[in-house]
């Protein structure tokens, strides 16, 4: 037991003397989260359109100005012939351009019909769909405003309730994406390559000759990552209650019990992918490109497991990540208690006793077979 | 020159020693090419709906066949328990919930004004917000269907778009998200290999000590360094060009500029990229923290860089770190001269602004170089 405990302390002086890592261990969760709360946004806002204005008249410079101070757009710039647009997306500098046909305003009041040419730069096809809905979005409701007298004779009216986030806050899928990313970032990618480390310096010889038992030696490599871990759990849940005002609704202890769980699997995957690889490099392409990336990717992060292709599916629910994040949105946002994660939980548990067996069981005791 | 040619030599050796290495190298571009563009959709295919139709009226079952019809939607169940609804949001089987209330149709008729619900799973607020839009659509479109024709009006004088939108997409009229995201990759993979193997290569002479021996020998610093960087240089061009090669035959990317032109900015994005590497490998004592620096600062410039996201609807603060972000400049490059056919003269401010940023930045790295330990 002194022994070991002579040796965890090793493994702590390690981190903590290396003051960079240190440093960025802790601001990643903070940047990471600033970064997802207030700059990925897949809303439009800003976007900067050009105007071909044929008409010039009362109406199209009403329509110009609620367009301009919608706050969705802003007018880069305004052209004179069609000729220029193309100009213009070459060069990337708007989104859309709108022309309004000539004698605009005047054919809406005579003819109670006028046409606006909407044309996007679709290169970025998402954007540019939602750009001219908002655009659209914005003619009808200036022309809904002019006639406001015309009402329907017969009327469904809607009442939409957005459940769990009221006002569509983007920080509500990130924050457990965000959560399961750091930590498998340091569980499983920081752990493999400290380990992988000992054997390229050679001091893995050393260790293995102390009497040390090799349990004993994976534990304490890995302690002072599971600390870490859980500092940094705590540092997303903190931020995203004080700063995005997102709290957690459900038990917090089982979030934690969850968050628990999740870091020793990530571990024993750190663990097995070091006793695969020699070297650090390997062994950290190896966890960037299996773990991190469908982390990233596949788990329902930013991208939608439905949308997916079935045959990458599969991939999504092979990743334990997938389930973790389930896991945490059921409690942290949707307030929901053990009973509607248990399935989710119980295959946690179940991966984890397999990695962990088969990491234990790959670990070699000799440097050479 | 004699000398970078056997540094070169080394360096190449070593990269192909490596078992494990190489095949990475090779099979990465592929996998990445193959499951990120597939992955990375931001369309919306299917939204999961539960209608509860507690009316069991005509129009309910009406309005229900609008949805199960629709494209957007799969119906994932239909009852007139509303707890099962809630139910099927909370354990995910559904996205969304229309309520038809208990004399729905009735109350249409008499009070000609009558009300639905709609539920949302809203964790996801931009999915949540785009479906509310596809539903109010198909429920108002409904809406004038149903309008009296008797009444001497047309149901399209009541319809408030009297100004005909036409929309067009330019680039791309099939609103193919797949061809967005291939140059996205393009510009990942090149980042990922030459960020990660030039940071890491120096960082791993130091920690096997025999940087030393290369210190004492005559090689000049800058020989050393170019003779480092180079092999890396035209492993990701390379890697690039194989990218390329699949995106054209796997998903058609449409190729509208000069590829002269991409490989140009390629490169001198590389410099970029190549000289930060060697910057990080020279201030970081151990490949951990190399990795960490590297990890760290390529994923907050990857997202930053419009990579899934506008950069237009980024906040001021951000825009402003994206001038010195040389990813962003290299995604807004590589897309516009893919997707848009754009030359020279219309990317040529964003060139040059790589390439001064590229010239600083490994002038930087050579001088930090120190051959003393």
């Amino acid at each position: 037991m002194k022994h070991f405990i002579g040796f965890l302390k090793k493994e702590f002086y390690h981190i903590f003397r290396d003051k960079r890592t240190l440093g960025i261990l802790f601001g990643m969760p903070i940047a990471l989260m600033m970064l997802f709360g207030y700059v990925i946004t897949t809303e439009v806002k800003d976007a900067r359109i050009a105007i071909l204005d044929q008409s010039k008249d009362e109406t199209t410079r009403k329509i110009i100005e609620k367009i301009a101070s919608s706050g969705y757009f802003v007018i880069a710039k305004n052209l004179d012939n069609e000729t220029q647009i193309e100009d213009c997306f070459r060069k990337g500098l708007v989104k859309e351009v709108i022309v309004f046909q000539p004698g605009f305003g005047q054919k809406l009041q005579k003819d109670k019909k006028a046409s606006v040419h909407l044309i996007a730069d679709a290169s970025d096809a998402n954007s540019a769909n939602l750009i001219i809905n908002y655009t659209g979005a914005i003619m009808n409701d200036f022309i809904q405003k002019e006639n406001a007298s015309a009402v329907l004779p017969m009327q469904i009216i809607t009442e939409s309730r957005m459940l769990y986030n009221p006002e569509l806050k983007g920080v509500y899928m990130f924050v457990p994406g965000t959560m399961a990313m750091i930590l498998v970032l340091i569980s499983a990618l920081l752990t493999s390559v400290s380990i992988v480390r000992e054997k390229e310096m050679g001091t893995m010889e050393i260790l293995l000759v102390s009497p040390l038992k090799p349990i004993q030696i994976i534990f304490g490599k890995v302690a002072p990552y599971i600390a870490l871990s859980f500092i940094n759990v705590i540092t997303i849940l903190l931020l995203s209650n004080y700063v995005f005002g997102l709290p957690v609704k459900g038990s917090l202890l089982l979030l934690l019990a969850e968050s628990l769980l999740f870091i020793i699997l990530s571990l024993s995957l750190g663990i097995l992918v070091s006793s695969l690889t020699n070297n650090q490099l390997t062994a950290m392409f190896a966890s960037i490109l299996g773990l991190m990336l469908p982390t990233i990717i596949l788990s329902g992060f930013i991208f939608p497991i439905e949308n997916i292709p079935a045959w990458i599916q599969w991939l999504c629910y092979a990743n334990p990540t997938t389930y973790f994040i389930i896991i945490l949105k059921n409690i942290m946002l949707k307030g929901l208690g053990l009973m509607s994660v248990w399935k989710e939980t119980l295959i946690l548990v179940g991966m984890t006793f397999v990695l962990l067996g088969l990491s234990i069981k790959k670990f070699n005791i000799r440097l050479e077979k | 020159m004699r000398t970078i040619l056997f540094i070169l030599q080394k360096e190449f050796i070593q990269i192909s020693r490596n078992k494990m290495m190489l095949p990475m190298i090779f099979v990465v571009p592929l996998i990445q090419l193959l499951l990120l563009v597939n992955v990375a959709t931001m369309e919306m295919k299917h939204i999961k709906i539960f209608i509860v139709d507690n009316d069991l009226s005509t129009t309910s079952r009406q309005l229900t066949a609008k949805f199960s019809n629709s494209n957007f939607f799969v119906l994932k169940g239909y009852s007139n328990q509303i707890a099962e609804a809630t139910a099927s949001i909370e354990n995910n089987k559904a996205d969304m919930v229309l309520h038809i209330p208990k004399g729905f149709e009735k109350k249409l008729g008499k009070e000609n004004k009558s009300e639905l619900q709609l539920l949302y799973n809203a964790i996801n607020g931009t999915v949540a917000g785009i479906s509310n839009a596809y539903t109010t659509q198909i429920i108002s479109g409904y809406n004038y269907e149903i309008l009296p024709r008797g009444s001497g009006s047309s149901a399209l004088q009541y319809s408030a778009g009297n100004i005909q939108i036409i929309p067009s997409f330019w680039y791309n009229p099939t609103l193919n998200y797949k061809i967005f995201m291939v140059p996205a990759i393009l510009v990942l993979l090149v980042t990922i290999i030459g960020l990660g193997l030039s940071s890491l290569n120096i960082i791993k002479e130091k920690e096997m000590g025999n940087i030393e021996q290369i210190n004492v020998t005559p090689i000049k610093k800058i020989h050393f360094i170019f003779g480092k960087l180079l092999p890396f240089w035209i492993i990701a061009l390379l890697m690039m060009g194989v990218g390329l090669i699949i995106g054209i035959i796997l998903f058609h990317t449409p190729i509208l500029g000069s590829i002269g032109l991409l490989f140009a900015v390629a490169s001198v994005y590389l410099l970029v990229i190549l000289g930060f590497g060697l910057i990080i490998s020279n201030i970081s004592s151990t490949m951990q923290q190399a990795v960490f620096v590297v990890f760290f600062f390529m994923i907050i410039f990857i997202m930053m860089s419009g990579i899934f996201t506008p950069t237009d609807s980024m906040p001021n603060w951000a825009k402003i770190i994206n001038y010195i972000n040389p990813i962003a400049y290299f995604m807004k490059m590589i897309r516009m001269i893919l997707l848009k056919g754009s030359g020279f003269k219309d990317i040529y401010q964003d060139f040059f602004m790589l390439l001064g940023y590229g010239i600083v930045v490994i002038t930087l790295a050579v001088n930090r170089y120190k051959k003393v330990g």
